[in-house]
């Protein structure tokens, strides 16, 4: 499928701050840039804890409790 | 909490009805026998330390690695995650076939999905990764030896190999649901091959002092001759902990894992394996990972420049000594006394006195961690 992209307006002088952070780098894509930057802050902004099943979950923990490292 | 490297935490730890099905079919599949390094490295993969890696590197991973000390998709990666083979048994071996994996018991640890079977440069991959192709370099000494052809692919683990010490064995989703019950959202790990002495202490807990938890992670695995044996470091941390460190706020599990001795980018490897087991921070520093005298005393620390998009954080220490007039564990940063006051942490002279069964001065050494390693019949490695 091949991907689809729309405009957003930045200003400029931000624009070019960024193009000179990124002149030089592995990939100097301003595009690139912002994109990435946005996925993380989306994802930190989400759960930051791994889906596992509740299980699994209480399987960690008893081994923890074993263990001794947690009450 | 951090998020793993790559944002998801790799789980290939078969359970259930995948593994009585692994079970029964790997018995019936060729099988090829890993030493005791590849067995660990393929229980990192499974369990998320080696996060996101899911097998061993394939040939353009391989490539971008050595080539920019990243993977192909621009995640930073520093060292080669390899299987290596002889020739015959990889001619063997068909693509995109199953391959039962044996640890060195000649059980079956996991199931290798094939997917790639390529060649190297053995100077090339030294070079780049060790930065010299000097055989004294015990790293490069291992590619020398190393057979020719590397095997690529998915692995999916059937059987933990168990070790002596099981109670400080965690996987980093242990390591992560610990953390979070103990209330620490920042964490600063330590990397050690060695018994800790005072500027060990000193460095860790400095970097505390700015965080909620402190997480020991000694290496445990092959080592080279003269570095100190694995029950050692752990019992003399354990004696370290008890008398001089608050419970609530440390913490220490193994990693299972072969030294590479690749000085910085192997200083970049450990920070991507803390950041798996939910360190925000790690501890890096002088001539960490180094041997001999083959990387400059603060290279370890300059490389993380090139990796800003690493998100654990380094906290970079410089040469500590103890200063008789602060009284106290310094670096060149905050005393300002001269060398004659000094004493210095010289890991080789402190050994010698413990052999002669000499306590190290107690600016050096605590009585108890020393008492520990001296009761040993032979603390280092053969
Ligand atoms: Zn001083």
């Amino acid at each position: 499928m091949k991907k689809e992209f729309t405009a957003v307006s930045l200003p400029t002088s931000l624009y070019r701050e960024i193009e000179d952070a990124v002149r030089g780098t592995a990939d100097p894509s301003v595009a690139n840039y912002i994109a990435k930057v946005l996925r993380e802050s989306l994802k930190k902004g989400g759960s930051t804890e791994e889906v596992f099943s509740p299980e699994d979950e209480e399987k960690v923990k008893d081994r923890l409790k074993a263990l001794g490292y947690i009450d | 909490m951090i998020q793993p490297h790559g944002g998801k935490l790799i789980d290939r730890v078969l359970k259930g009805a995948a593994l009585d099905e692994a079970k029964k079919r790997a018995g019936t599949l060729p099988a090829v026998r890993l030493d005791a390094e590849s067995t660990s490295d393929v229980e990192n993969i499974a369990t998320g330390v080696f996060s996101p890696l899911e097998g061993f590197l394939s040939r353009k991973d391989f490539r971008s690695v050595l080539d920019r000390m990243r993977l192909s998709n621009n995640l930073a990666w520093t060292i080669p995650v390899v299987l290596a083979v002889d020739k015959k048994t990889a001619d063997g071996l068909s693509i995109g076939e199953d391959v039962a994996l044996l640890n060195p018991a000649g059980e079956i640890a996991a199931i290798l999905h094939l997917t790639e079977k390529y060649g190297y440069d053995k100077a090339e991959t030294a070079q780049k990764v060790f930065g010299t192709v000097d055989a004294a370099h015990p790293g490069v000494a291992k590619i020398v030896n190393m057979p020719e052809v590397l095997l690529a692919g998915p692995i999916d683990l059937i059987r933990e190999t168990p070790t002596p010490y099981q109670k400080y064995k965690l996987s980093p989703r242990e390591t992560r649901r610990l953390f979070q019950e103990k209330g620490w959202t920042t964490v600063v790990g330590f990397q050690t091959r060695n018994t800790p002495h005072i500027g060990h202490e000193y460095v860790q807990k400095s970097a505390l002092t700015l965080v909620d938890g402190l997480f020991i992670n000694p290496v445990i695995g092959k080592k080279k001759k003269g570095d100190y044996r694995d029950e050692v470091i752990l019992s003399s941390y354990e004696e370290l902990i008890r008398n001089y460190y608050v419970p609530e706020r440390t913490t220490m599990a193994i990693l299972m894992m072969e030294m590479r001795y690749a000085g910085p980018r192997e200083a970049i490897f450990h920070a991507v394996i803390r950041k798996n087991f939910g360190c925000s921070h790690i501890i890096i520093g002088r001539d960490h990972a180094g041997v001999g005298s083959y990387y400059a005393p603060f290279a370890a620390q300059e490389i993380f420049a090139d990796f800003p998009d690493l998100e654990i954080t380094p906290l970079f220490f410089r040469s500590f000594f103890y200063c008789k007039k602060c009284g106290s564990v310094v670096s060149d940063k905050i005393c300002p006394h001269g060398k004659e006051h000094q004493i210095q942490f010289r890991g080789t002279e402190i050994r010698d006195l413990l052999l002669r069964g000499e306590y190290p001065p107690a600016e050096l050494v605590r009585p108890e961690v020393a008492k520990i390693i001296m009761d040993e019949k032979n603390p280092f490695n053969e």
